[in-house]
């Protein structure tokens, strides 16, 4: 075993990490605030007008992000569940609970932003498709699992409780995202695939991945806030750690 | 916006503002942990602050 370098493993421990994040948090601030700027102004200022759609387009470039956040930080949620769960890994579970709340922000943007979209696109703001019926799954999956771990008093049996609901949703994550392949479904197809060139113009795709990035790295920063706090809470049960932790 | 203001507008304001409760929120938890620690180990009477569980 290499004697140089880092040892990684040491940031697993709580205890270490609640001082990592506390260095990494001022950097994922500042450049979140960047990232918002940078795409908002490519959003109203360079991305062109729509042929078809006009100005109203434009709610792309949050309604999209959003939904992919919501995605991915559930099944980031889950990963971080089943690490904690299986390895009794407790950071990985308070990473679970602190990313939740995030997550299911980020869903409920893109049902709300989605809805007023689909009145000028569509002519309604909800229809039960397959997309949007699954992502008002996702939704509920998010609540549920924050709901199941607050009412649950001991924390490792919260921890585990919520890992299972989190392992079981799962599978709702690619049924969103393959619902407009799978199904004859309102909801227009994938606009950017990973082989094939995008059909979107270049300004608007750039727009649409800078506010991506800026949702991206809010989400870093917040969790890392939020679980900062968890840590903080849960090792105050442990007073030998409290010291530690106060100290950092 | 074309006509279409209301729903881009209030697209852009239900986005932000609901990221600003959020970071609220979690300055607020920071803040309730802070206090409760300082409590726990004896610099704060316990009577002068809320202990918030969330």
């Amino acid at each position: 075993m290499s004697k140089s370098g880092i040892n990684w493993y040491k940031y697993a421990a709580p205890v270490n990490f609640y001082p990592l994040a506390g260095k990494m948090l001022p950097w994922f601030t500042g450049l979140t605030i960047a990232l918002f700027i940078a795409g908002l102004y490519l959003s109203f200022f360079v991305a062109p007008v729509d042929f078809q759609q006009g100005h109203s387009y434009r709610i792309i470039f949050i309604h999209v992000p959003a939904a992919w956040m919501g995605m991915f930080l559930y099944v980031l949620l889950a990963i971080y569940a089943g690490l904690g769960w299986a390895f009794n890994a407790r950071l990985g579970s308070m990473m679970a609970t602190a990313i939740a709340p995030t997550g299911a922000i980020f869903t409920f943007i893109s049902l709300v932003t989605g809805s007023l979209w689909g009145k000028p696109a569509w002519g309604v703001y909800w229809v039960w498709d397959a997309r949007m019926t699954s992502t008002l799954i996702l939704m509920f999956l998010y609540i549920g699992f924050i709901s199941l771990q607050s009412s649950i008093e001991d924390t490792r049996r919260a921890d585990r409780a919520g890992a299972v609901l989190a392992l079981v949703g799962v599978i709702n994550v690619p049924i969103i995202y393959f619902s407009v392949q799978w199904w004859n479904t309102l909801h227009q197809g994938a606009t950017i695939r990973i082989a094939n060139k995008p059909t979107m113009a270049p300004t608007m795709l750039a727009a649409m991945l800078v506010l991506l990035a800026a949702c991206w790295i809010y989400s870093i920063a917040v969790v890392l806030a939020r679980v900062r706090c968890i840590i903080k809470e849960r090792e105050s049960e442990a007073p030998w750690l409290a010291e530690s932790v106060a100290s950092a | 916006m074309g006509g279409y203001g209301f729903y881009v507008w209030g697209s852009y304001a239900v986005t932000f503002v609901l990221l600003a409760i959020e970071v609220v929120m979690v300055i607020k938890r920071k803040r309730a942990t802070a206090r409760n620690a300082r409590v726990s180990e004896g610099k704060l009477d316990a009577g002068s602050s809320k202990l918030e569980t969330v």
